[in-house]
């Protein structure tokens, strides 16, 4: 279970059990509450249900109570809602919770009340709480032979199995005058029978019952303590249970019988189903009893085992000896005649489980499960059109045989082909009539006297039962083929559709791919709508990818709810599950360990019907396999967060190298210079001292460049150089850049030559001035001594094109390509001071400017770097003449 | 009055500044007081009586260009504004709101002798003169005329207007704004593309190389300057 954000530790359930209503477990719960408070505890009251007339509320005022609304002290109703949530937020040592097999609203979180109590049991709270023996899931069926009355909110015995139980009890008279009192709340269930119901008789049952339910626990509980504590003690052999199901509402009671059986044989135990040819369910209505089924099973604690198979009783036998099963219980069989002659599955597997003990629990036949049974078996084979077909097919044999005129022998043959055809394409049915009409018209149309169904020679009589054995038979293994062969290939398909959506995953990149090709897959699988929820980095969930026709307002809070739990809890929740089961959708939490990385929820079109176990195995290995993607793409994200890390280590490393470097040269010329001025003043001459003084402010200069370099980058790489758009002329940021490089660059020459006709350009004036700036510089500094650097400006296409070129040793290779990149120097230019940051500022802005910059070498030595700068679309704004004989010379 | 001797008020908060600038103004002739706040800067004013005063815009107790506004209510005194390269935008504001010129950070202290060699010369000027003469260009403004090297240069008379208007201020800056309002009026002050037409026309009819300008420079982000040689 998924715990995290919450304490480890879980909550103490506390039980107090009655054999029947009116006991006075509540008083008895009230009383043991009162004195944990008294003992300083924080303890609080939850929920009650008040009876008509009561003592509880001399009680009830002295502890704390948690309600609904602030005022509703005097409400009884108020008290008898629990408020899960106020629990939660009050967070108390102990919540008092009454009458634990109490069903929720419809749209509250939880169907079930003791579902309540888990939750607040796994935020680590104490809870006490009462039920009636009554209400306990797998004593159901006994109850109900008690009482004739059957309970119908059950807890799950693997939920009482936790808790610590106080038997409360007290004599039938007792009880008996305390319903005269109306001192007790009645069951649900019993409605009008309450005097048959409170006879002496059942009353003392039910108390027997309590009795032995508990002194079971405890004897439970002892052995379990025993085992813990490494007492040594007599033990029982270790004992397996294994009920076999059907999707037959009658499973139920078997399941109920092995829940108590085990209980009774303190036994592991598992429920088995065989899906076979002849119990493979063929229609929605079968599969939902069999989701039941399996849930009913799942939530008595059993191990669920689902196979397919040929044989119903082999497979039993096999999964029996492959677990070391001792017991196996049976529902007795409910089958037809026909089937009971090639003998039942009981009868098999009681000729065959050698060693094996074989419960049969007998079917108590009701109405309403037979009116099921029915409408099941009716569904099941209501099929005319293969019965059309096969019919035509005899027919259309009878004629051939007519015109044709074959002899006997060949045409008996001919009557097989219908058999065969229908078995292999429409089951047993239709192959059973295709042999039964093939005899009957070979008899009476054929067989001497032909037109009457009495037959001349006897010999015919063996013919016929041949005929119809190797009919049968024929049908039946055509059948059996045709059935295993699409058994076959449903679960190849599933296998192809989970190994085809794992391929496509992986070949997916990115989130929103994996997602969509999920829901596509869902979708292919079920009939409804699927989507997808994942969490912001704030912790909200919100829908990420969902089926086409999907609207997300047709979700209603009540799902949303859902959606929360599940993603919090880490556990399927959603239609036909234990936890919010009356909701509208199917919820699968998307989690790897204990990583919650979402939701897949899936809405399914028929509102009334449960998925299949099939299509929720899928459903949750589809959830898995999308869980694996998605914690994969995450951790590849994180290792590409850290790869940038390390990357933007490695620069800082190389930004503490080059400034302190870079920074420090300067520092120490102008120090030195100074110094020696300020100590040997008398020293040195007017000369000396000039040069001492210039060194001093040309290294300034440079720190001052290198200053300003600084805060482009950072300016560039905080996001924070935003571009100020002005109409520029390209001749005037020339005139500026010469301007600022003169005593920069001395006495070398630049030449600028610029073609006719350059428009306006928008771009930013003060940065392209930086640019130019910065290559003028980087030009000066490798420039051989002498040579002269050349500014070419033109026009080429939609762009403006200028180029820088100089004169120096060519870049070839790892240079061209990195000579852009921050703090790259090249490793031949060592000598030559730099940052290795003013060409990646040129970059920078160029392509801010949606320009392009590179170098282009000349074998000869002459390296160009050129940059572009796209023309606007936009023609520089009219202007004005405004006053007379104003004429534009351009 | 002489700018030797003149009276020169420092307001920066910088120790550092303020004491080369103290040294090397008194080296060159002038008065000088000190204050390392605009409150201080702004009594100092009153009690100084300053001719001059250089006003850095990053001050720790208020706005720079708030000291510059309360100044500017009471004293036509010139202001000299420093501030860093990046701040055009602050420049901009100084220039609009009063502040006769700025020097970028770091500058150089004849940058900035020159610049208050400008200012107190153009807010001693009493009269105009109608003939102004700088180097091979004379610009007669009485009769409009334009001269380069003896030769009679042509001008539009936006072109002509553009010019006056840096010659009469020459040495100092003329933000685009205020050259475009006193040239088009006070509706095309965001109109600076005007300016790049006509300053490339009029230069190509007085710089002989255009890309190393001798008169009209460009000051970028800011505006122009009509340069004059010392």
């Amino acid at each position: 279970m998924d715990t995290t954000g919450k304490p480890i530790k879980k909550g103490k359930l506390t039980v107090f059990l009655g054999s029947v209503a009116g006991v006075g477990k509540t008083y008895a719960m009230l009383e043991a509450g009162y004195d944990k408070y008294m003992h300083g505890n924080d303890a609080v009251v939850g929920c009650i249900d008040m009876p008509k007339k009561t003592d509880l509320a001399t009680l009830l005022c002295k502890i704390p109570i948690l309600l609904k609304g602030e005022k509703a002290k005097e409400s009884a109703a108020k008290i008898a809602e629990l408020d899960i949530d106020a629990v939660l937020d009050r967070k108390p040592q102990l919540v008092i919770i009454d009458n634990l097999a109490h069903l929720n609203d419809t749209a509250y979180r939880h169907s079930y009340r003791y579902q309540d109590v888990q939750e607040i049991l796994d935020f680590g709270i104490d809870v006490y709480t009462t039920m009636d023996i009554f209400h306990v899931e797998s004593l159901k069926d006994i109850v109900e032979q008690i009482t004739g009355i059957k309970g119908q909110h059950t807890v799950p015995d693997g939920f009482i199995e936790k808790a610590e139980l106080i038997l409360i009890d007290v004599s039938q008279d007792e009880i008996i005058q305390r319903i005269k009192d109306e001192k007790i709340i009645l069951p649900q269930e019993l409605g009008q029978n309450t005097d048959d119901f409170f006879r002496p008789g059942n009353i003392n049952a039910l108390r027997e019952l309590a009795l032995r339910y508990t002194a079971q626990r405890v004897d439970k509980q002892l052995s379990e303590y025993m085992q813990e504590h490494d007492i040594k003690g007599p033990w029982p052999a270790s004992e397996r249970i294994l009920a076999c199901i059907s999707p037959s509402p009658f499973s139920t009671q078997v399941i109920r019988a092995a829940r108590r059986m085990a209980d009774a044989l303190k036994a592991e135990w598992a429920v088995i189903y065989v899906e076979t040819h002849y119990h493979s369910p063929q229609n929605e209505v079968v599969y939902n009893q069999l989701a039941k089924n399996l849930l009913l099973a799942e939530e008595l604690g059993a191990e669920i085992i689902t196979l397919t198979g040929d044989d119903f009783a082999q497979e039993i036998l096999l999964v029996s000896k492959r677990k070391n099963i001792t017991q196996i219980v049976l529902g007795k069989p409910a089958h037809s005649r026909i089937e009971e002659l090639r003998g039942s599955v009981v009868d098999r597997v009681l000729r065959e489980s050698q060693g094996i003990s074989v419960h049969i629990i007998p079917g108590k036949s009701v109405t309403k499960e037979k009116q099921s049974i029915a409408v099941y078996r009716s569904l099941r084979q209501c099929r005319l059109f293969p019965y059309t077909l096969t019919l035509l097919l005899v027919v259309l044999i009878t004629l051939i045989n007519k015109y044709i005129g074959f002899d006997l022998p060949n045409i008996v043959l001919l009557y097989l082909l219908p058999v065969l055809f229908s078995g292999a394409y429409w089951g047993r049915g239709p192959s059973i009539m295709a042999s039964l009409l093939g005899v009957l018209a070979f008899d009476i149309l054929f067989v001497p006297p032909i037109h009457s169904i009495t037959v001349a020679d006897l010999k015919y009589l063996v013919s016929f039962v041949i005929f119809l054995v190797v009919a049968v038979t024929t049908g039946t293994m055509a059948n059996r083929l045709r059935y295993q062969a699409e058994l076959a290939r449903r679960r190849e398909a599933r296998t192809a559709a989970l190994y085809s959506l794992s391929r496509k995953i992986v070949a997916e990149t990115e989130m929103g791919g994996i997602l969509r090709t999920v829901i596509n897959v869902v979708c292919e699988n079920i009939n409804g709508e699927a989507f997808i929820f994942t969490p912001h980095d704030n912790g909200e969930l919100s829908i990420n990818a969902f089926s086409q026709g999907f609207q997300e307002c047709s979700l209603k809070e009540n799902e949303k709810a859902v959606v929360n739990w599940v993603f919090e809890h880490g556990r399927i929740g959603g239609r036909g599950t234990e936890n919010w089961g009356t909701s509208q959708g199917l919820y699968f939490p998307l989690k790897f360990e204990e990583k919650n990385l979402g939701v897949l929820g899936v809405n399914i079109a028929e509102a009334e019907l449960l998925l299949s176990s099939e299509h929720r195995q899928m459903l949750e290995a589809i959830a898995n396999l999308l869980s694996l993607a998605m914690l994969s793409l995450q951790l590849s994200a994180d290792a590409q967060q850290a790869r940038n890390l390390a990357q933007s280590e490695e620069l800082r490393i190389a930004l503490f190298n080059s400034i302190s470097h870079e920074l420090r040269t300067p520092l120490a010329s102008i120090l030195g210079a100074v110094t020696s001025l300020l100590e040997g003043e008398n020293i040195y001459n007017q000369v000396d001292r000039q040069v001492l003084l210039q060194t001093v402010n040309d290294e300034a200069l440079r720190m001052n460049r290198l200053v300003g370099n600084l805060l482009d980058m950072a300016r560039l790489e905080s996001g924070m150089m935003q571009l100020k758009y002005d109409w520029c002329d390209i001749q005037e940021i020339m005139g500026v850049v010469l301007r600022r490089i003169q005593e920069l660059i001395g006495e070398r020459k630049i030449i600028v030559d610029m073609a006719q006709n350059i428009p306006l350009i928008r771009a930013d004036f003060v940065l392209i001035e930086h640019v130019m700036v910065n290559l003028l510089d980087n030009a000066n500094k490798y420039a051989k001594a002498g040579t002269k650097i050349t500014i070419i400006i033109l026009m080429v296409a939609e762009e403006i094109q200028i180029g820088v070129k100089k004169i120096g040793e060519p870049i070839t290779g790892i240079d061209r390509d990195k000579i852009f990149e921050k703090f790259y120097r090249s490793k031949s230019n060592q000598q030559i001071s730099g940052t290795g940051l003013g060409l990646s500022i040129c970059k920078g802005i160029i392509e801010a400017h949606g320009g392009k910059i590179w170098v282009e070498s000349t074998s000869h030595g002459g390296n160009s770097f050129i940059f572009t700068l796209p023309l606007d679309d936009k023609i520089p704004p009219q202007v004005p003449t405004g006053k007379e004989g104003d004429t534009i010379a351009r | 009055m002489h700018d030797k001797g003149a009276r020169v008020l420092i307001i920066d908060d910088e120790n550092q500044i303020r004491k080369m600038l103290k040294v090397a103004l008194s080296a060159h002739g002038y008065e000088t007081a000190v204050a390392s706040s605009g409150q201080e800067g702004l009594n100092q004013a009153a009690f100084f009586h300053a001719d001059i005063i250089i006003l850095d815009l990053g001050l720790p107790d208020m706005d720079g260009l708030e000291v510059l506004k309360q100044l500017r209510e009471w004293t036509e005194a010139p202001i000299i504004v420093l501030s860093v390269r990046e701040m055009e935008t602050d420049k901009i504001n100084a220039l609009d709101s009063g502040a006769d010129d700025y020097v970028t950070k770091p500058f150089s202290i004849g940058e900035l002798l020159a610049r208050m060699r400008v200012a107190l010369r153009h807010a001693a000027k009493t009269d105009d003169e109608p003939v102004l003469k700088f180097g091979e260009l004379t610009v007669d403004l009485s009769r409009r005329q334009v001269m380069l090297e003896g030769k009679e240069v042509k001008l539009t008379p936006t072109e002509y207007d553009i010019l006056k208007n840096l010659v009469i201020h020459a040495g100092k800056v003329l933000t685009h704004r205020q050259l475009l309002k006193a040239i088009w009026g006070v509706n095309y002050q965001e109109q600076a593309h005007y300016l790049r037409v006509y300053i490339g026309q009029l230069r190509k009819k007085i710089e002989p190389d255009l890309t190393r300008p001798r008169f009209i420079i460009t000051e970028p982000g800011v505006g122009y300057r009509f340069l004059i040689k010392e």
